[in-house]
């Protein structure tokens, strides 16, 4: 029973241990396809007025805080390029989100309405489910930050050991860094519940049962800004999310996040990279 | 630039392949049933969260749009049409028949002279923009009370004078939505008399649902047992012609 590696021992593989409960896994998947669907199906229910105002109201003849034109995008004083991804011309018409992310992949407001709206189903019971089983059970302390961890100048060095590609081994791979506990509870407890009730805050029918919603937001144009925001910071967790993994080794991380187990990185030989005298 | 450039074909290859797996998946009968579940989902959850005289939001005359944006056709422009315009719509009825004891037809300084509502409610286009407006108009429960709904009637139907295309502008609601409080036949906006590009004489604001079911030129409202037989099917123009969903309520 020589398990335990010692400080300058050769690595020995380290045994894998059980990192994600099976709520997790289902969720994470389940997950994974339904916010896909939702943010290319949004994108083209966007491509139908792609401008974005505050208040209780907003058209043409008002003025938007972010509107897409031909190959830009301008977000208040400042006209972005658009990369490619808004503003381009395709099929012969003028699309101001690519076709390439979107569905369907050519102009159908329809469709992606009863895409959206379906799928949304998919994304609000399970993502109910696992809120409650998150709060209820101890998951939730996998996510709470502790006093230690939200000091700025812990919060500035794991950064600086993402941006240097050093992750977690050993020991304190195995629960989440702040960075992950910070992104996670932003996404389950922000995002989500955000984009949520900004979606619904959006429908005529619903805001005659819940007017209150509308007084949450800012009226029904706010919340159709915020809704984009929200939906625009998923985006980018899941860019972030996918790189990291990619980084950090895509294998043993997804095959965690189906099966459960994941192996830690082998401790003493990342130690002495990842730690120079200091 | 020359790696560039294959690079980015090999991408729009790949790219394109996927979206035509997508769309196929899309087309596909199975797939369409599955978004349609979705969809009476989303109606029945509406319906069920929702009291029936549950009312839009209301606001002040100080939130209006100050300028509202004209959609849709903003002038139907046909000969009959026009004729009504010229004779400022004296010799114009509105017909209220199908399912009813009692066929009406009535004209516009009748429609002025009963009971009306005026509300500011907010017009939401299913293109996501908003314009908030005031209206006033004859409530529609008021006509069918008058009319006598036959127990068999289940749907209200607007046809309009207005054409797309060559097909006629016609859109439908239940009976839950026909005898709300707000649901009412417009005709006047922002204190003054509706205008042609807003669907004068007459137009049916139906608050709880987007912009698609506000019929604007609201020539003859029919009460109807099923909406199978009428145009194409589906209860309204856009249903037939684009696939909209037949309730508009998100």
């Amino acid at each position: 029973m020589s398990d335990t590696p010692d400080a300058g021992l050769p690595a020995t593989a380290p045994a894998p241990f059980y990192r994600h409960k099976l709520a997790t896994r289902l969720w994470h998947w389940v997950n994974a396809l339904s916010v896909f669907v939702m943010l290319m199906s949004g994108l083209m229910i966007f491509n139908a007025h792609p401008r974005l105002y505050w208040g209780k109201y907003g058209a043409n003849p008002d003025h938007p805080w972010l509107e897409v034109m031909p190959g830009h995008i301008r977000v208040g004083p400042v006209v972005l390029p658009g990369f490619g991804v808004f503003g381009v011309s395709a099929n012969g018409r003028g699309y101001a989100v690519n076709p390439l992310f979107t569905i369907p992949s050519h102009y159908d407001l329809s469709g992606s309405r009863e895409w959206h709206f379906a799928f949304a189903w998919l994304l609000v019971v399970p993502g109910l489910l696992y809120l409650a089983w998150t709060l209820i059970g101890p998951h939730k302390r996998d996510l709470a930050p502790t006093l230690d961890e939200l000091r700025p100048s812990h919060i500035l060095h794991d950064i600086g050991q993402h941006a240097r590609l050093r992750f977690p081994t050993g020991e304190a791979a195995k629960r989440y860094n702040i960075l992950q506990k910070l992104s996670y509870a932003g996404v389950i407890f922000v995002l989500l519940p955000g984009v949520v009730a900004t979606g619904m805050t959006m429908s005529p029918g619903l805001n005659a049962a819940w007017p209150w919603l509308l007084d949450l937001f800012g009226g029904r144009q706010s919340a159709r800004s915020i809704h984009f925001i929200c939906a625009m910071g998923l985006a980018a967790f899941i860019i972030v999310h996918v790189l990291m993994v990619i980084l950090a080794g895509p294998i043993n991380e997804v095959r965690s996040m189906i099966s459960g187990w994941y192996r830690p990185h082998p401790d003493p030989v990342n130690a002495a990279i990842a730690e120079p005298a200091e | 630039m020359m790696m560039e450039f294959s690079r980015r074909t090999l991408f729009a290859g790949a790219g394109g392949l996927v979206l035509a797996g997508c769309d196929k998946i899309a087309a596909s009968p199975n797939v369409r049933k599955l978004l349609t579940l979705g969809e009476s989902a989303t109606f029945s959850a509406q319906r069920l969260v929702s009291d029936r005289a549950a009312l839009a939001p209301e606001f002040s005359l100080a939130d209006l749009s100050p300028v509202f944006r004209v959609n849709g056709n903003g002038n139907p422009g046909t000969p009959d049409y026009d004729a009504h315009v010229a004779g400022a719509f004296a010799d114009w009825r509105l017909a209220v028949d199908g399912l009813v004891e009692r066929p009406l037809s009535l004209s516009l300084a009748q429609l002025r002279a009963a009971p009306h509502r005026t509300q500011i409610t907010r017009h939401d286009c299913v293109e996501g923009w908003s314009a908030i407006g005031q209206w006033a108009g004859t409530p529609l429960r008021l006509l069918l009370q008058q009319a006598g709904l036959r127990s068999s009637a289940r749907y209200i139907v607007f046809h309009c004078a207005d054409l797309s295309g060559g097909r006629p502008y016609y859109e439908s609601v239940d009976l839950i939505d026909a005898l709300h409080p707000q649901t009412i036949l417009a005709w006047a906006m922002n204190g003054q008399t509706l205008s042609v590009p807003h669907g004068a004489p007459l137009r049916l604001r139906v608050e709880r649902q987007l912009g698609y079911k506000q019929a604007k030129y609201v020539m003859r409202v029919e009460a109807v047992q099923s909406l199978a037989g009428l145009y194409g099917g589906k209860g309204g123009y856009w249903e037939d012609v684009a696939d909209y969903q037949w309730y508009a309520g998100i």
